[in-house]
């Protein structure tokens, strides 16, 4: 006999809420066996040493292009609108400090990491995701392969290398397309934007740049290795692991971005 | 006792997909363990090689409780087991030579020149003559089971774990895979144990042949003996029948 039929309904929320908090807890377990395995399998260098080039290259060199394209147009918009918002009282060269400061602070770092978030977290996903339920990690393992030594250490090194580099060349070509902007568009002489751009530079700045891109490296490329091995139930569910790799990499880095600027500066 | 299950239990998500399963391969047999799809056969294969761990009973393959080994022990008894995937699960990022030569890679002592050999030897034992360039994605399903089996055997395992190895194939590639599953026992004495839903691809491998029904063991015996036992879940499998097979069972499984 049911006393009281009401509680069914009134329960379903916080059973609902539970099952969720059990899924995360779950989930944040099952993170951190991963990193604890992956630290474990850094030993095997044998296994994943060979990997590592490769894994530069897809991770690396092979985001450049868009890394320097996204770079560019970001370079002319922040000088333009740099040029825009100083008009007046300000002197015309805080154009190149506001382009040279937001680009290697900023930018440069955030705009790339969430475009490789997409780009390199998503197809790490995809691509361990089609593995795991193709049975191929299965495989790895008879062979007597540890799949964290030869999958997620390569891919995650290789972030933690390569991001950086990448970030680098993104703010210099941010840089460079807002000073040939200043020329070009603003009637401004390269003596002008390179007096900004110095006015107020710090080698520090590009060292939090890159401490930035390190980290944004490893989430990136650890969160895609995390979900991509999660992955279940087939073709739909390797599609749910890259979207879900995307998501959680870019709130990650938004949250790394102001943890780093709240801690450094 | 090669092979030894003893009342092995496993649930996914609350659902007891074994319920104390036990069984028996000896030294050199082939046992083919049937059942229909989803009743939990890969699940069992899955717990020889320590991919999953048992809720309950025992695993001990070559002498070995196979969820107690550590690390570097399950590393060494995985080296003695070949495992023949159900779709190959072949590497697609690579050659059927290189994903023949990934598990030598790991044995110490295997240079280059003795893996390329290996692996040429292994294609030539599965008729993949010539064909160790491709890619998995240019071979035919039969191909790509039989490269995966080449994978399995390259190490000179002592046991082959077949998942489902005619699945999909049509009767005269299964008749191929089935002549070869029967080679690696009578040239490299392999003890096998085979999972399939296909009874004549299991009469034709099988030394003994269990039926997976429940989550366990519901007859054992030798071809012989299947293709007479009165039991009715057993019939209604062997012939095809539903009424007699659900009849029995009391409503169709939805499977694990």
């Amino acid at each position: 006999m049911v006393l009281f039929p009401v509680t069914g309904h009134l329960s379903r929320p916080f059973a609902a809420s539970g099952r969720s908090t059990l899924a995360a807890l779950g989930s944040v377990g099952r993170a951190w066996a991963l990193f604890a395995g992956s630290l474990r399998a850094i030993g095997e260098l044998r296994v994943w040493g060979p990997m590592l080039l490769p894994q530069m290259a897809r991770v690396g060199v092979a985001s450049v292009p868009i890394a320097l394209f996204i770079a560019t147009f970001t370079g002319i918009v922040m000088s333009l609108q740099a040029s825009y918002t100083l008009t007046g009282a300000i002197p015309h060269y805080f154009v190149g400090t506001l382009v040279g400061k937001t680009m290697i602070m900023e930018l440069g770092p955030a705009l790339t990491g969430l475009t490789l978030a997409g780009r390199v977290g998503a197809n790490i996903s995809a691509e361990l995701g089609t593995m795991r339920v193709t049975e191929q990690v299965d495989a790895l393992e008879t062979l007597a392969y540890n799949p964290l030594a030869y999958l997620v250490v390569p891919r995650v090194l290789a972030g933690l290398v390569m991001f950086p580099f990448v970030v680098l060349l993104a703010i210099a070509m941010g840089i460079a397309s807002g000073w040939l902007t200043a020329l070009e568009l603003l009637d401004m002489s390269s003596a002008e934007f390179i007096k900004g751009l110095r006015l107020f530079f710090a080698p520090w700045d590009v060292w939090f740049a890159v401490i930035k891109s390190v980290s944004f490296g490893a989430v990136v490329t650890g969160v895609g290795c995390f979900c991509g091995l999660q992955t279940e139930q087939g073709a739909e569910g390797v599609g749910k692991s890259a979207t879900r790799t995307v998501v959680i990499s870019s709130m990650l880095i938004l949250c790394l971005d102001a943890f780093w600027a709240a801690t450094l500066l | 006792m090669s092979i030894q299950l003893d009342e092995l239990r496993k649930s996914f998500d609350g659902k007891e997909v074994l319920r104390g399963f036990t069984l028996t391969v000896e030294d050199g047999e082939t046992s083919a363990i049937v059942g229909p799809s989803g009743c939990g056969k890969s699940v069992l294969l899955k717990h020889l090689v320590g991919l999953l761990r048992p809720d309950g009973g025992t695993v001990f393959v070559d002498g070995q409780s196979v969820p107690e080994l550590r690390k570097k022990e399950l590393v060494r008894l995985r080296r003695r087991i070949g495992y023949v995937f159900q779709f190959a699960a072949l590497f697609d990022s690579m050659t059927i030579s290189a994903n023949i030569a990934m598990g030598l890679r790991r044995l110490p002592g295997w240079d280059r020149k003795r893996i390329a050999s290996r692996v040429e030897e292994c294609l030539a034992l599965v008729d993949l003559n010539g064909l160790g360039e491709r890619y998995p994605a240019q071979l035919s399903g039969g191909q790509r089971k039989r490269a995966g089996l080449a994978r399995a055997i390259a190490a000179s395992p002592k046991y082959l774990l077949y998942d489902e190895p005619t699945t999909g194939l049509d009767p005269v590639t299964t008749s191929v895979i089935d002549r070869l599953i029967l080679r690696m026992r009578d040239e490299l004495g392999v003890t096998a144990l085979v999972v399939t839903h296909d009874m004549t691809s299991a009469f034709r491998v099988a030394d003994r042949i269990t039926l997976l029904h429940e989550g366990r063991a519901r007859f054992t015996g030798a071809p012989a003996e299947v293709r007479t036992a009165d039991d009715d879940v057993l019939r209604g499998f062997v012939d095809g029948d539903p009424a007699l097979y659900y009849g029995v069972q009391g409503g169709q499984d939805d499977g694990a």
